[in-house]
């Protein structure tokens, strides 16, 4: 399978985080993020950890422009997100980056190759036949090719997040995120996923942003960034 | 914009929730059968009653009025000409009913392209005698063959050949109610007295029946040779011209036009008969407001069901969102769900409303007053279809607004993280 053309300069900053605040203001003003600014670069695979409720979660939601609710600049793909209609960052969010969520979140009303294939079909890049040829090729990669018939809801929790992590591949992100995948996963099903990654990162130079409180998890990623109370402690 | 994948996704989650899908549809279905029979019998109803006069009634007609000469003496007397005159009971007088030149004037309207045809006519006022009793009545002459064709003359005749009218000579149709007031029976005579006292015997050769009451107690109809005969008059004799047009709506400036041309009176089918139109107009109302009020409470239905569907399919939504879907397409894909809805229950409504159309139309409707009519009326114009499905879509649409921005409004970061 080939995921994406790789660049020649592997040192090539896919996202940017400057100086990036963020509060909630209910019930009283509190700032969940301080100062936040970092870098990931094409082909990294990097794990943002830290102790429940630190604000990873919510550092991940604004990297992924799904909240734009914050100070601060966020560049993706060297693109600045300030700006931008809720239309063009739903483009950006379909084109180029790939979500794998704690909780699966595949649509149960389609068989497990439609949700492959949805993204893909948004995009339109490729005429269906193509889409529906790459959605079946990511899922022989992940090793689940003889699911996608079956209907999303009838899959285990350990299938379903390799779905996911197919959607997520659907349309060659340049960075793909996860908010806690392995957290909702029994031991062996993690190790499925995080070997998945780590093959995804060295076979096919896929960036990767994952946040996880598995300490085993993150310490197996290229660059661990640690966070307390909504800073950057450690790198 | 990728409007099969709209429509793909917004079938998929109309099919995972196909039956709730399906009683909002009904709903819809349910209005337009109403609305579609409803508007069919009504109109059928207007047409009908319509018809008891406007298909009788020409749509120009010429003839005399009897009036005081507008051009009074004192009026051309130089002496007074910026004086207000104050002339008190002034007489008609000089005036004739007759239509003068009445052929040469048939002959220019024959060749007018806006004319479909027209049938003189001599209007009488009679007595009918029979025995002891008179009866006050009129006699129509009239050109059977041409009234039957514009006027439907021989669709009202219910007992007796209209034909022998024009076949046998001094022969009469008179109305159900005047035979039933002269007790006469098809083949007897009776004696007609004009006002001026001239009396004729006449053959009865059929009843005729109209549908107003008041109107068969005193009308007769006779050929026009037997009138003139009646009347001592010559067979160029004639005090009405009935024409009938190609284009109902011009009467009004056609028969303005006659009036200035031939200097006679001309009066128009929208004038003599406004009060019908009024009917109309009311009942069709009757039927739209109920039609709409219907497709209103089928409305909230698709409202509380798109409502519950987009509850339930929060999920749905942001991750949709969360791959790059905008509000935007969310927004139609509920609309496409709505629509939908309306369109298939819009469709089957227009089936279901022809058929219970077809229904109506078999049941039995008898009465005396209407001589043609054997089952109940019902129109199928097919305007009313085009109109409820249009309707269909448009309530549709509405109820399926606001769900639809709400749908499109989901903040994804709220769904993902209230898990
Ligand atoms: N909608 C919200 N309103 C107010 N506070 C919130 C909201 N969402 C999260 N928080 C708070 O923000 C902090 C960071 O949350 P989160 O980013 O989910 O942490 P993590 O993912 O690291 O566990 C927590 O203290 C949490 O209670
Ligand atoms: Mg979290």
């Amino acid at each position: 399978m080939t995921i994406r053309n790789q660049p020649l300069i592997m040192t090539q900053t896919v996202l940017q985080s400057r100086g990036i605040n963020k509060y909630f203001k209910d019930p009283v003003r509190v700032q969940v993020l301080k100062n936040i600014g970092f870098s990931v670069n094409q082909g990294e695979f990097v794990s943002v950890t830290g102790k429940s409720g630190c604000g990873k979660s919510t550092l991940l939601y604004i990297l992924s422009t799904m909240d734009t609710d914050y100070e601060g600049d966020l560049l993706i793909d060297g693109d600045l997100m300030r700006g931008k209609s809720e239309g063009q960052l739903a483009r950006i969010r379909n084109e180029k980056i790939g979500f794998v969520f704690q909780f699966h979140y595949l649509l149960n009303e389609f068989t497990v190759l439609k949700n492959v294939m949805l993204p893909g079909l948004k995009l339109q890049k490729y005429p269906e036949a193509e889409v529906e040829h790459r959605a079946m090729e990511r899922l022989k990669t992940l090793g689940i090719a003889e699911l996608a018939a079956k209907k999303a809801n009838q899959l285990s929790g350990g299938e379903k997040q390799r779905v996911a992590i197919a959607r997520a591949l659907i349309n060659d992100p340049i960075i793909i995120m996860g908010d806690e995948p392995t957290g909702n996963l029994d031991k062996k099903n993690s190790d499925i996923v995080f070997d998945i990654f780590k093959q995804l990162c060295e076979e096919f130079k896929q960036t990767l942003l994952i946040v996880t409180h598995d300490q085993s998890f993150a310490g197996n990623t290229n660059r661990i960034i640690e966070m307390e109370d909504g800073q950057i402690i450690h790198e | 914009m990728n409007y099969k994948l709209i429509v793909d996704i917004a079938r998929s989650l109309l099919l995972a929730r196909w039956r709730q899908s399906l009683v909002a549809a009904i709903g819809v279905t349910f209005s337009i059968t109403m609305f579609i029979a409803l508007l069919g019998f009504m109109n059928g109803l207007n047409d009908l009653l319509d018809g008891l006069i406007l298909n009788r009634t020409p749509h120009v007609r010429l003839f005399n009025e009897i009036k005081p000469n507008p051009k009074q003496p004192v009026d051309q007397s130089a002496d007074f000409k910026n004086s207000h005159n104050f002339i008190r009971s002034v007489k008609s007088s000089g005036v004739r009913v007759e239509i003068s030149n009445s052929a040469a004037i048939m002959q220019a309207l024959k060749t007018d392209p806006r004319v479909l045809g027209l049938a003189p006519k001599i209007t009488a006022p009679v007595l009918y005698n029979s025995g002891t009793i008179d009866i006050t009545g009129a006699v129509s002459g009239i050109d059977v063959i041409a009234e039957s064709n514009l006027f439907f003359f021989s669709d009202y005749v219910t007992t007796g050949e209209p034909l022998d009218l024009k076949n046998i000579s001094n022969s009469i149709v008179l109305g159900k109610g005047v035979a039933e007031k002269l007790l006469v029976d098809i083949g007897d005579v009776v004696q007609v007295t004009t006002s001026k006292g001239d009396r004729l015997p006449l053959k009865v050769v059929g009843f005729f029946e109209s549908g107003i009451r008041d109107f068969d107690k005193v009308q007769s109809f006779a050929s026009m040779a037997t009138t003139q005969k009646l009347l001592r008059q010559s067979n160029s004799y004639v005090t009405d011209i009935q024409i009938k047009l190609k284009n109902l709506d011009q009467a009004p400036v056609v028969a303005k036009e006659y009036a200035q041309l031939f200097q006679t009176d001309a009066e128009d089918i929208q004038t003599a008969n406004s009060q019908f139109e009024t009917g109309s107009f009311v009942r069709t109302l009757i039927s739209y407001v109920v039609g709409i009020t219907l497709l209103i409470v089928a409305g909230f239905g698709i409202y509380n069901i798109l409502n519950m569907m987009i509850y339930e399919k929060m999920d749905t939504i942001a991750i949709l969102k969360a791959t790059g879907f905008s509000g935007g397409d969310v927004r139609k894909i509920f609309l496409g769900i709505a629509l939908t809805i309306g369109f298939l229950g819009g469709l089957l409504g227009l089936v279901f409303g022809f058929l219970l159309s077809l229904l109506i139309d078999q049941i039995p409707f008898n009465t005396a007053a209407l001589p043609t009519i054997k089952t109940y009326p019902v129109n199928y114009n097919p305007v009313f279809y085009i109109i409820g499905i249009v309707f269909a879509l448009i309530t549709t649409y509405l109820a399926g607004f606001f769900p639809a921005r709400k749908a499109s409004a989901v903040d994804p970061v709220i769904i993902i993280r209230g898990k």
